[in-house]
């Protein structure tokens, strides 16, 4: 069932490859369908998880043999939030095939890049072998770089090297950091329950988790290791900013929470404060530098940063309810962002050629484009983490966490949450609420298709739905607190 | 019981009547305004009766005996381990009265509206975010949550946000809308945090859970007597948070710089929301926290809250009044008066008096909706003016609304007897006047009831009384640009307004103090003597000396000279010096603009530096040492390794030629590999998982 997801994913990119180039509407069915798949994998999985008293909470287990003699397996289980995560990936995918159906450069190719990183996205988050792990997390880098260096838009190369480059400086942080553990653990197996039972030395756990945890959070956007997602989000096209802000920087995420935090109590705990200060502050200075900006992108780039700083505090807690915080923090906002970003680079910037926010501010764009303010107005609602909306359960959530264990930091957090609210305010009068009169006419501008209306509003009715009832999501995340990775670290 | 189920059954359609409207509307086009008209009206309607049969049921179950009738449903809106986060419905005298005063004053005003925005082309959309803003405060009165009562409190800003905004060509109403929720939700940060604090301490946030809610008697008596940083009581930090919000939203200084700029809304906007009713949100959330704001550990002591509360309130009153002296704007004027009112109603509620403050609330929205809805009707009827130098005689040109408009003046100013104005503010002196902790607040609010009667007589000379000075002022004389009559839509609700303007007070007179009794328990009975014991009598005396002295000092001033938009205001003319201080709003704006406001933009921009050239630069200056190392190593390269390797070579140039056969560079190719490479990994996996 769970290995449904990254297969589907896996062979719609290789039935699109195979496909002749000119049959375009084609490519984009089979992306849909694919993508479709996928989802209906993760929901199936949503639907049929037992979530009775007795159950286990890793569930859906296929442990096979693979590399025997290096003790690599093939090891994939979900719990609750794997689940979550799933899910999100499994909307991202669908949402960001309808957002690039307008991409008439090589569309076929486009979405194959697209669904391979959907497909190694779900791979990663269903892997409990760290070897397998690292594997599904190293086919997602190289086709990011493709999309962007191929698709992209301002400043393209550099922002795809740059982007490319920090993945893989984390990505070997993680690397080094496993193959030391694999090391000194000593049991000869990369299977990630088997390591969790282990104790390690705490002079190894004082540099092991450290560089692991870094080299996860870098694609989290932890500060001030951020600095290629803005301009990564930028140069990308709108599908590919939708999965880097939606589920990429979520990978990193999740592999902070699942691998060094669980393997490294000690370690851990010694480094706890220097991670949540960056965490909390990446809060307040993301919001900062997202009111500087004047390329809407940009301010969108930035705030993601801020709010993924909600999701690193909320894991550094230590607390359930921040960690189940953390995790509906995640999702909820891959939804949000993706939304922001398929706005702004679907509905405006394919039709307007600009981001500039003091050029949007001439174009008198909610009477152009009505749905799009709509749209783009609940979204900076929820962005800004207001009641009704999936941001705000899991702010009030990490919020309430953070009270129990580090209360000093929601001084730092809470000014960060006023100017969210003063660059969301201005990026959204500026672009869409401007002085247009005095302006000559701009020439009309192509009417929102039926692709974008529907990947908005499953975007929409996703975070409201969560916002106003979100306990099937946090059950099934408190579900998977009883395991064997994270008792350990709830203790 | 029966009581029961009025509450389950009809409490939750009050807010969710409006709620459906908007959403209907939200979706329909916006040619539909009969629909629009029909659909929001039906609402508001619907919800009146509602409200009217909910207050009608607590009078009579209330039955005149001690006890305050409190209803309360509740329910797990999500629970997470050992926290559970509950909401709930409350139906109680406090809220049962501002129910039927928010639906009522809401309804009038909507049909104001129809007429006033007739020709508005986004005629649909306003009366959406109407229905919207409706459901929202009226979600808010009926919370027995502080998570609930927050979540409709974020609803209603963001609605505020919409309707001042709703003109958002004017580059002053978007900025006034920014400026609105910014303030505001400066505000509600303490709230948030108060919230988490009494939720960590208390393990709840209902305000009546059958003796184990916020307010009850086991939860005070743990806050009250835990201490904090400081030495302070927890129940006095987290009531003070919780103002924290309240200052926001009723616009306490000094947060109180959003509420007459958010005047750049339409006027029945600023009748409904900054005038009558959101304002108001926070003086009902302390009354509603009130056993919280006003606990302590022993008797006989003062709670600090409520002595911060009391001062907050006085200072507030005093300082508007003073601002609103010079103003020119007609709206602006009686938005500075909102907020002193709004100061009288937080000293009313820190010298103890919820039932006080609760009436002036109620009064005060009936005549401020009434003054509000008269200056739409005067700029309307102007031809979109709003200053008041270029008005001037209108009583002759608009009979009915000159004749509301003074009914409105009186009551706010505290004409004696007639109008409910002067018993609202009669009570809160008295209470102000035997306050135990310190006079001076009762002395402010002396103070600010005199330039209250002073400034409302300077506006009504100015727009009702002398020549109309428009003419003057542009040169044609064309007797269409002649002010006009506002149409009966507009003017049947401004008579209903007045009518309650002065019918009200008779259900708060000390001769019969029926709302007191209904707010606080007990009956309540008719007894005139009380009209004159000595100490009601002589500050009965004081107070319309005081509101005479004030209106007589503003005509002597005012009607006897020539105004205009040349001539210079008479008190300028007198006390230049101070006029411009007032007139400049006492530079708070300016201070906040420099100091606040400059200080986040130069954090932004510091911190996009850091990011563009110290984290930019650190990346490039590693990636630069990387190609330097690799340019090093090439030439060692060369210089030493490749001597006696160039014999090799040939081999490799053949081989690698073969190579870059399949190295063609173009992307197609690559992909057609990672796609052969996919169908193995696929194969791989489907095989793995069989194997």
């Amino acid at each position: 069932m769970i290995a449904w997801t990254f297969l589907s994913a896996f062979a719609g990119a290789a039935l699109l490859l195979m496909l002749p180039p000119e049959r375009k509407t084609l490519a984009r069915v089979v992306a849909l369908v694919a993508a479709a798949a996928g989802f209906a994998g993760a929901l199936g999985a949503f639907f049929l998880y037992d979530r009775g008293a007795n159950a286990e909470a890793f569930q859906f287990v296929i442990d096979r043999e693979w590399i025997p003699a290096l003790g690599i397996g093939f090891h994939l289980a979900a719990d609750g939030i794997s689940l979550v995560l799933l899910l999100l990936t499994g909307l991202i995918a669908i949402t960001g095939v309808l957002f690039s159906w307008n991409v008439d450069q090589s569309p076929k190719q486009f979405l194959a890049l697209f669904l391979i990183i959907i497909g190694g996205a779900y791979g990663v988050f269903l892997s409990f072998d760290l070897f397998l792990l690292l594997v599904f997390y190293e086919i997602v880098i190289l086709p990011k770089y493709l999309l962007i260096a191929g698709w992209g838009s301002t400043n393209r190369s550099y922002g795809a090297m740059k982007l490319t480059l920090y993945s893989i400086l984390g990505s070997a942080l993680v690397l080094a950091a496993i193959m030391g553990t694999y090391v000194v653990a000593g049991i000869g197996s990369f299977n990630l329950f088997d390591l969790a039972d282990v104790t390690y030395p705490p002079a190894f756990q004082a540099w092991a988790f450290p560089v692991m945890f870094l080299g996860f959070a870098v694609l989290a956007g932890l500060f001030p290791f951020h600095t290629w997602a803005p301009t990564g989000h930028v140069a990308a096209p709108t599908a590919a900013s939708m999965l880097l802000a939606g589920v990429v920087m979520k990978l990193g995420a999740y592999g902070a929470l699942r691998v060094p935090m669980p393997l490294f109590p000690e370690g851990f705990e010694q480094w706890r404060m220097v991670f949540a200060f960056l965490a909390a502050f990446g809060i307040l200075y993301g919001a900062l530098v997202a009111l500087a900006q004047r390329d809407l992108k940009f301010v969108i780039g930035y705030s993601s940063i801020s709010h993924m700083g909600f999701v690193l505090l909320g894991l550094v807690t230590l607390t359930a309810i921040g960690i189940g915080g953390a995790v509906l923090q995640m999702f909820s906002h891959g939804i949000i962002a993706a939304l922001l970003f398929g706005v702004v680079g679907r509905m405006i910037y394919d039709r307007t050629h600009t981001r500039e926010l003091a050029a949007l501010n001439k174009l008198g764009l909610s009477r152009a484009l009505p749905f799009a303010a709509v749209t783009f107005v609940i979204a900076s609602a929820a962005s800004m983490g207001l009641p009704g909306f999936s941001g705000f359960i899991a702010e009030i959530t990490i919020l309430l966490g953070t009270w129990d264990s580090v209360p000093v930091l929601l001084f730092v957090v809470c000014p960060g949450i006023i100017i969210t609210v003063a660059f969301t305010l201005k990026a959204l009068q500026l672009t869409f609420f401007g002085n247009e009169t005095g302006q000559k006419a701009a020439p009309p501008l192509p009417p929102i298709t039926w692709p974008e209306y529907t990947g908005a509003i499953i975007l929409l009715a996703t975070t409201v739905a969560v916002g106003l009832y979100p306990s099937p999501l946090l059950d099934l995340i408190l579900n998977s607190f009883d395991s064997i990775l994270m008792e350990s670290l709830l203790e | 019981m029966a009581d029961h189920f009025w509450i389950s059954h009809f409490l939750w359609l009050v807010p969710v009547v409006p709620l459906l409207a908007a959403g209907m509307l939200s979706v329909s086009g916006n040619s539909r305004r009969n629909r629009a008209v029909i659909l929001t009206l039906g609402a508001q309607i619907l919800s009146f009766i509602l409200a009217s049969l909910l207050f009608i049921t607590v009078i009579r179950a209330q039955g005149g005996t001690e006890e305050v009738v409190r209803l309360a449903v509740n329910f797990t809106w999500f629970e997470f381990g050992d926290t559970a986060l509950r909401l709930g419905l409350l139906l109680d005298p406090l809220n049962a009265a501002m129910l039927v005063m928010v639906t009522f004053i809401g309804l009038l005003i909507c049909i104001f509206s129809v007429g006033y925005m007739s020709r508005d082309p986004n005629f649909t959309r306003f009366f959406a975010f109407l229905s919207l803003f409706s459901a929202a405060m009226l979600g808010l009165l009926v919370s027995n949550s502080l998570l609930l009562l927050f979540i409709c409190w974020e609803l209603v800003g963001l609605a505020s946000y919409l309707l001042i905004g709703f003109w958002y060509q004017k580059p002053s109403a978007a900025a006034a809308a920014q400026k609105a929720f910014i303030t505001t939700r400066i505000g509600d940060l303490g709230f948030f945090l108060g919230m988490i604090w009494l939720y960590r301490e208390t393990g709840t946030l209902l305000f009546y859970d059958g003796g184990a809610g916020l307010l009850e008697q086991a939860a005070l008596h743990g806050l009250a007597t835990g201490t904090t940083i400081g030495g302070l009581a927890l129940s006095t930090a987290t009531a003070l948070l919780l103002f924290c919000g309240a200052m926001g939203k009723s616009g306490q200084f000094p947060l109180h710089v959003w509420l007459p700029d958010a005047m750049e809304g339409p006027t029945p906007v600023s009748a409904l929301i900054h005038a009558a009713t959101m304002v108001a949100a926070g003086v009902f959330l302390v009354a509603r926290a009130f056993p919280l704001f006003a606990a302590t550990a022993g008797p006989d002591t003062v709670a600090t809250a409520l002595i911060a509360v009391t001062w907050v309130g006085a200072f507030t009153a005093l300082f508007a009044a003073c601002i609103a002296v010079a103003q020119t704007d007609i709206k602006r004027i009686l938005a500075y008066s909102t907020v002193s009112q709004l100061g009288f109603m937080m000293i009313a509620l820190g010298v103890g008096g919820v039932a006080a403050a609760i009436f002036h609330l109620i009064a005060h929205a009936f005549f401020k909706a009434l003054l509000f809805l008269g200056a739409g009707s005067v700029i309307h009827g102007c031809h979109d003016e709003q200053d008041i130098r270029k008005m001037g005689g209108l009583r002759r040109f608009m009979p009915a609304t000159f004749a509301t408009y003074a009914i409105g003046m009186m009551a706010l100013a505290g004409f004696p007897f007639f109008f409910s104005g002067f018993w609202s503010k009669e009570e809160i002196l008295h209470l102000a006047q035997g306050w135990p902790a310190s006079p001076i607040p009762f002395y402010l609010a002396l103070a600010g009831t005199f330039l209250t009667a002073f400034y409302m007589t300077r506006q009504m000379v100015y727009v009702f009384f002398g020549n109309y000075r428009a003419d003057q002022a542009s040169s044609e004389k064309a007797s269409e640009s002649r002010p006009h009559e506002s149409p009966p839509i507009m003017t049947v609700p401004l008579t209903v307004l007045a009518a309650g303007a002065v019918l009200l007070g008779l259900v708060a007179t000390p001769a019969w103090p029926w709302f007191h009794h209904f707010i606080e328990g007990g009956a309540a009975t008719l007894e005139f003597g009380k009209l004159f014991t000595a100490g009601t009598l002589g500050l009965m005396l004081l107070s319309i000396v005081l509101v005479a002295a004030g209106v007589g000092a503003a005509w002597f001033l005012y009607a006897r000279t020539s105004l205009g938009t040349a001539e210079r205001d008479p008190l300028e003319r007198k006390r230049p010096g101070l006029y411009r201080a007032l007139a400049q709003r006492l530079y708070v704006d300016e201070f906040y603009d420099a100091t606040v406001i400059r200080f986040h933009h130069a954090a932004g921009r510091a911190a996009d530096a850091l990011d563009r050239f110290v984290w930019h630069g650190l990346v490039m200056a590693v990636s630069g040492f990387s190609v330097l190392l690799s340019r090093a190593s090439q030439a060692v390269d060369r210089r030493f390794f490749n001597r006696g390797f160039d014999t090799g070579c040939e081999t490799l140039r053949t081989s690698g030629g073969r190579v870059s056969r399949w190295h063609t560079g173009n992307i197609q190719t690559y992909l057609a590999y990672i796609g052969a490479g996919l169908v193995l990994l696929i194969v791989f996996f489907a095989w793995i998982q069989q194997a």
